[in-house]
């Protein structure tokens, strides 16, 4: 039951990345294809929606996380206490910059909210590159399951790392540029005109320094961690995966080329999905790697609640999750198709 | 008090005082919205939606904050109560992820339908996000009052022999006995503020001679709704919540009655005084006999304990503050009530618009409801002190001890800033959406404000 749990919440953390990726990869390049004030309206039309909708993903994984896995809940987010505050401010500032855009009369307040947006989803996206990275690193682990890490120590993922070390940065830069790729794929689904072929552009050239920039990942998260391919030697079938991560990456390639714009935003879908699913299956059992005692190390079994409320959960999960599957099927299928260009906001200003 | 331990408790009182004011505007004004529509469509008359379109607008504004002030409370059962998270999570984790699973997903999909799909959605449509908007956050703090519930008064588990507890039965968690009158109580107290913020609004314009009709459309569903809310207030909601803190709290009850020492026979109701803890009395008493032994138990003569009767770790650690919040809350609360009823009266022989002093008196009311409604929080998360979890767990050992009182207060000092600069920007934009007034009704830009709307 601990493994459907840690499968669930891997699953419910990747639709998060996925359906807030994008928001985050538009509000990532919001100045840069946003040129024109006209632009901005549409990318903010695109994703204003559906933003808050995606949000919900992260809360709903946290929750379950915490029940499902309450020691590694407790361990993790009193060890990264200063990151996770400055998401939260982030977030706060993301949510606001969009939200609060069209209520503000002075043009000044507006380009402010335009750059705390913009500013706040970039320092997202890196932050939850690096946070990944700190999970495959490891984290100095007491006897008693807990840690407290610092921002920073020498930048060197050793035995007594901080938060950020070049390795971390390594993997907020990855995750920097991934979600800039998928927001600009579903910006070429969302858009037409010639913000559509700059997004198309950006597209293209992000998955092609994404694959390059995914090797030499591969590589540091092995010198980092020798031991991550473990689990793929042992279960070969495990292979699928980067099999999956590779077609994706061409598949998103040729789907712009040929203006497969929906088959193009699959690939960039199925691409984030198979990556998280790759360090989620190298890491299984463990949740939260040791980086001084591996013995010390938090895993599902370990880590997860008592089997009743595992069990009497999942009923009410199942439920939750078709409830939301269809609420989403009913947003999307209302926002779908191209935003029509030239809107304004709608109060006037 | 170990200083991380005074970090921690008040970051989280800070945050989560601060949160509170925006969805109990929300949560109180999306029944009235909806009252305001079925009386439009029952009566046939516009002036009734351009109400509600107002309302609409005010509470867009406040849900904006709320949403965004609402994310860091779970994080922080994580960063600052790590202890508590591992002893307890596997429990009222279980409320929390519902209520993202049930709730959250719910409130913002139709959230954004209901900003951005005036155009695309058919007027039925449209009110129907309206009102899933609405039972969104209705249940979101069904489930949240339901976690708080289970902390002050934990069911259905069992003790396990390592120290931590087990969930043994997702009913009794769900279904709460005290979560039910917490719930009512609390949803009441958002029902009376979002009653006395749409009185006061149409007050303010009636005093000032705007949109006369509006105006009156505003008062008269404000006071009826206020009147309604505060009896409901009072009872049952009132004494329900009171009749589990006096069988599960009784400690807590003698604080808050300012009771120190147990009366030989029929305990007094205190009005009003100052607790002097040191010496175990009350200042300047003024008290109705028997009032709280009747009150409590519906006897006159009924034993009620007071705090002596507790040992002193068994007491609550701050007295005098739990003692004024209930005070200021019921006291608030009758001077609303009080209110509401003249208010009501008037309205009734038709003679309440062309009232003065009685608008005058409804628009100086609104911020009453905030002040009771948080009274009343406090009241409730003092009393359960020295308790994280009623029985099982002390505040002192649920923080997260890895976070150093240094650490925690570099992010409570970082949230009063943010929150400061967030709070002037809610009142200029509050006061520009009243400032703008209703809409005239060919407009017809719907309840929302929508941001980024099609609309060209």
């Amino acid at each position: 039951m601990e493994t459907v749990w840690f499968v669930l919440v891997a699953a419910m953390m990747t639709a998060y990345v996925v359906l807030d990726g994008f928001d985050l990869g538009v509000g990532a390049l919001y100045k840069v294809l946003g040129r024109s004030e006209e632009d901005r309206a549409v990318l903010r039309q695109a994703i204003g929606p559906v933003w808050d909708a995606n949000e919900v993903w992260l809360l709903a994984a946290g929750g379950t996380l915490y029940f499902a896995f309450p020691a590694l809940y407790a361990a993790s987010f009193s060890g990264f206490y200063l990151p996770l505050m400055m998401v939260l401010w982030l977030l706060i500032g993301r949510g606001l910059g969009l939200e609060l855009r069209g209520h503000i009369p002075d043009p000044l307040g507006r380009q402010a909210c335009d750059t705390i947006f913009m500013v706040s989803s970039i320092v997202l996206a890196v932050v939850l590159g690096a946070a990944l990275g700190n999970v495959v690193r490891g984290v100095p682990l007491d006897a008693d399951g807990y840690f407290f890490l610092p921002l920073w120590t020498d930048f060197r993922p050793g035995p007594a790392p901080g938060v950020l070390d070049w390795y971390t940065v390594l993997c907020g830069v990855v995750a920097l540029v991934a979600l800039c790729t998928h927001g600009a794929h579903y910006l070429v689904l969302r858009t037409s005109g010639d913000l559509n072929l700059r997004a198309r552009r950006l597209a293209r050239n992000g998955g092609r320094v994404l694959a390059g920039l995914l090797a030499v990942n591969l590589a540091a998260s092995l010198s980092v961690r020798p031991g991550l391919l473990d689990n793929f030697r042992a279960h070969p079938v495990g292979l699928v995966i980067p099999a999956l991560v590779a077609g994706a990456l061409v598949a998103m390639e040729l789907g712009v080329r040929a203006g497969r714009e929906r088959a193009a935003f699959a690939a960039s879908c199925v691409f984030l999905i198979a990556t998280l699913a790759g360090a989620a299956f190298a890491l299984y059992p463990t949740l939260l790697p040791s980086s001084a005692e591996p013995a010390r190390a938090l895993t599902v079994h370990g880590a997860a609640a008592d089997g009743y409320g595992l069990n009497a959960a999942l009923g009410w999960w199942i439920a939750g999750i078709v409830l939301v599957a269809a609420t989403f099927r009913y947003l999307y299928g209302q926002f779908r198709g191209k935003v029509a260009a030239g809107v304004a906001d709608s109060d006037g200003h | 008090m170990d200083s991380a331990l005074a970090v921690h408790r008040l970051h989280f009182a800070f945050t989560v005082t601060f949160h509170y004011l925006f969805p109990q505007l929300t949560m109180g004004l999306a029944p009235v919205i909806v009252a305001c529509k079925v009386l439009a469509g029952w009566k046939k008359d516009e002036t009734y939606n351009q109400a509600a379109r107002l309302l609409g607008r005010v509470f867009a504004v406040s849900f904006v904050f709320g949403v965004v002030t609402g994310i860091p409370m779970e994080f922080q059962f994580g960063t600052n109560w790590a202890r508590f998270s591992r002893f307890a999570g596997g429990i009222i984790g279980q409320t929390l992820a519902m209520e993202g699973v049930f709730a959250f997903f719910l409130e913002s999909s139709f959230l954004g339908l209901f900003l951005f799909g005036e155009k695309r959605l058919s007027r039925r449509a449209h009110l129907g996000a309206a009102i899933a908007v609405a039972a969104g956050s209705w249940l979101s703090g069904y489930f949240i009052v339901a976690t708080d519930a289970w902390m002050q008064h934990p069911v259905g588990y069992t003790r396990l022999p390592g120290g931590g507890v087990r969930l043994d039965s997702l009913s009794a968690l769900v279904f709460n006995r005290w979560a039910f009158w917490q719930y009512v109580h609390t949803m009441g107290g958002a029902a009376v503020t979002g009653a006395f913020a749409t009185a006061a609004l149409g007050a303010y314009y009636k005093l000032r001679g705007q949109h006369e009709r509006v105006a009156g459309v505003l008062v008269r569903v404000g006071v009826v709704a206020a009147a309604l809310a505060g009896i409901w207030q009072m009872f049952p909601s009132g004494d329900g919540q009171g009749q589990q803190i006096a069988r599960h709290q009784p400690a807590t009850l003698a604080a808050m009655e300012g009771l120190f020492t147990t009366p030989p026979a029929g305990a007094p109701l205190l009005l009003v005084g100052q607790p002097n803890v040191d010496e175990g009395r009350i200042d300047n008493a003024i008290e109705v006999p028997r009032m709280l032994s009747f009150l409590t138990y519906k006897r006159w003569d009924a034993q009620v304990q007071g705090l002596d009767a507790f040992a002193p770790d068994a007491r609550p650690d701050n007295i005098a503050l739990l003692y004024y919040s209930y005070h200021v809350m019921v006291g608030l609360g009758t001077i609303l009530i009080a209110i509401a009823g003249i208010a009501l009266l008037l309205l009734l022989r038709r003679r309440l618009l062309v009232n003065r002093p009685v608008l005058w008196a409804l628009l100086l009311a609104a911020p009453l409801p905030y002040i009771a409604n948080t009274a009343g929080w406090m009241t409730a998360e003092i009393g359960r002190q020295p308790w994280l979890v009623y029985g099982l767990m002390r505040t002192a050992e649920g923080t997260s001890h890895r976070v150093s009182a240094g650490n925690a207060l570099f992010s409570l000092l970082g949230f009063m800033g943010l929150y400061s600069l967030l709070l002037i920007v809610f009142v200029l934009l509050t006061a520009r959406v009243i400032a703008q007034g209703p809409a005239p009704a060919h407009a017809d830009a719907g309840v929302g404000v929508a941001p980024q709307s099609g609309a060209s």
